[in-house]
């Protein structure tokens, strides 16, 4: 059923009865030719583009719980692609090229909202770091844009400009960069997944690999084994447990961030303002809530929920760029569990086990990447070998010394 | 958090600074044949274990001492805390 404004006019004025189950609620069948395990944003989207781009026939997702019930719904929704290193730009830049004709792909109302995002510039060191990180991206075909003082002054009079650790003395603006409706990521992809031919399977917690002779050939799962040609791991801040099954070991750390959202208020905030220096970032969502927050807590933790100490750092970082922040009531908070990799960059890779691949380390950058990484890691899966922009998401970088560091902070995950 | 300090008593787990794995202080033998191999897995592999893990907090905005503490990672409740020192000691490490 294709959705279209004909479609709503017509059904509200047949009493709403012709709309049908967004997805099926099919039983498993005993193999597939590739099961992807986790139902967020990443594996979603990952079948998505297996069924629809790659023509894959027998496709399963497998879900411990309730689809977009992980990060995909616990994130703050922002996308851009405004990266410096030559392997992680291409890979972001196309996932933002893929945003912009996302709700076309999915006949889906995503509500994607190219609304800009900008960083904040303090120093005259933090400006030439910045200007640097813009030219790396309109290299690679992003757009990027040096804002001065009079400008941000323009675009946003209430920030606090002559802070006296951190007066405001420009910014790096990338236009295209936004927001986007992050359950309707999961149910559109899920929806296209599912028209497309693949059993969305909820309820279905995997319990374990069946591995013999170093090829994987399915998965123990609460429900019983299903057989798989190939598995496909997508399970972000559960990484570690999961491949703990495959006796695996990552260059991982599981970490809680936690986000914050205000009462909803008047629109005030036009786009996306990141304060680096101060740890924390804000945005305004189309109901109105100011959507922020900053820093990990720090420490390992699978809790899904954080501490006191940095709810203080997040909301002073707010107070000090964005005072009237201090008018507005907490609404929300609610931690997620990121999985904080060696260099802060992702990995994409097939694993040492035969028909067992594996997509994770997406720190807490792993919303905006939701459509490149369903693609690459779909590509990945179909043709066996990695997709054009995803070549360094390898799991051998760290030993061959070939690590995409950001932020040149070495192999301490609760830093990047 | 609070950490019980061994010498300190209960603290505020955010006068810490927190480091990783409590294995990070097992550093491989460099002289070893399978060096390379041993200290690429000390550096970059991770347990990273939903339940219970030993880390290293260090006592930064107090006595600087670095401590081991086992902790639930999905609870967050501490259940042991020892001194770094003491633990690398009772291994036959350092004086």
């Amino acid at each position: 059923m294709r959705y279209s404004g004909f479609k709503v006019i017509k059904e509200a004025l047949t009493g709403h009865k012709g709309w049908k189950s967004t997805w099926r609620d099919p039983e498993q069948q005993s193999h597939y030719d590739i099961i992807i395990i986790g139902g967020g944003g990443h594996g979603l989207a990952t079948a998505h583009y297996l069924a629809k781009v790659y023509g894959e026939k027998k496709v399963a997702v497998l879900e411990k719980g309730w689809i977009g019930g992980g990060n995909v719904g616990r994130n703050t929704t922002i996308i851009r692609s405004n990266y410096l290193l030559d392997g992680n730009e291409p890979f972001y830049e196309i996932s933002l090229k893929l945003w912009e004709g996302l709700e076309q792909d999915l006949n889906y109302n995503a509500m994607v909202s190219q609304r800009g995002i900008m960083n904040l510039i303090h120093s005259d060191a933090q400006r030439d770091a910045f200007v640097r990180r813009g030219n790396a991206m309109m290299l690679n075909g992003a757009d990027a844009e040096y804002l001065d003082l009079d400008q941000i002054k323009k675009e946003y009079p209430f920030l606090n400009f002559d802070d006296a650790r951190f007066p405001i003395k420009g910014g790096l603006a990338q236009r295209r960069g936004g927001t986007v409706r992050h359950d309707a990521v999961a149910w559109g992809y899920a929806r296209s997944a599912d028209g497309n031919g693949v059993d969305i399977i909820q309820n279905c917690e995997v319990t374990g690999f069946r591995i013999e002779n170093g090829k994987c050939l399915g998965v123990e799962t609460s429900r019983g084994f299903i057989g798989a040609t190939k598995v496909g791991c997508a399970v972000a801040g559960s990484s570690g447990r999961l491949m703990a099954k495959a006796n695996m070991r990552l260059p991982i750390e599981s970490h809680v961030l936690q986000a914050f959202v205000s009462e909803g208020l008047k629109p005030v905030l036009p786009g996306v303002i990141t304060f680096g220096a101060g740890h924390f970032y804000v945005s305004q969502s189309d109901k109105g809530g100011l959507v922020f927050g900053g820093d990990l807590d720090g420490y390992n933790s699978y809790a899904q929920r954080g501490n006191l100490p940095v709810v203080e750092d997040v909301c002073e970082g707010g107070m000090a760029i964005m005072p009237m922040i201090g008018r507005a009531r907490l609404l929300r908070m609610w931690g997620g569990i990121m999985d904080m990799s060696m260099d802060g960059s992702p990995i994409i890779d097939r694993t040492h086990i035969d028909g067992l691949y594996f997509n994770g380390g997406w720190c807490y950058g792993g919303f905006k990447a939701t459509p490149a990484s369903g693609f690459a890691f779909a590509h990945l899966l179909a043709k066996d070998e990695p997709h054009e922009t995803a070549t360094a998401y390898r799991f051998d970088r760290f030993e061959k010394g070939r690590m995409i560091d950001e932020k040149g902070m070495g192999n301490q995950p609760n830093l990047h | 958090m609070i950490i019980n300090h061994p010498l300190l008593g209960p603290r505020d787990s955010a006068e810490f600074v927190y480091l990783g794995d409590a294995n990070l202080i097992e550093r491989p033998d460099p002289e070893a044949e399978t060096a390379a191999r041993e200290f690429y897995e000390y550096a970059y592999l991770r347990d990273n274990p939903a339940g219970e893990h030993r880390e290293l907090w260090f006592h930064e905005a107090g006595d600087r001492s670095w401590l081991v503490v086992t902790r639930n990672t999905l609870t967050h409740e501490i259940s042991d805390v020892q001194m770094a020192r003491d633990v690398a000691r009772s291994k036959g490490r350092s004086k």
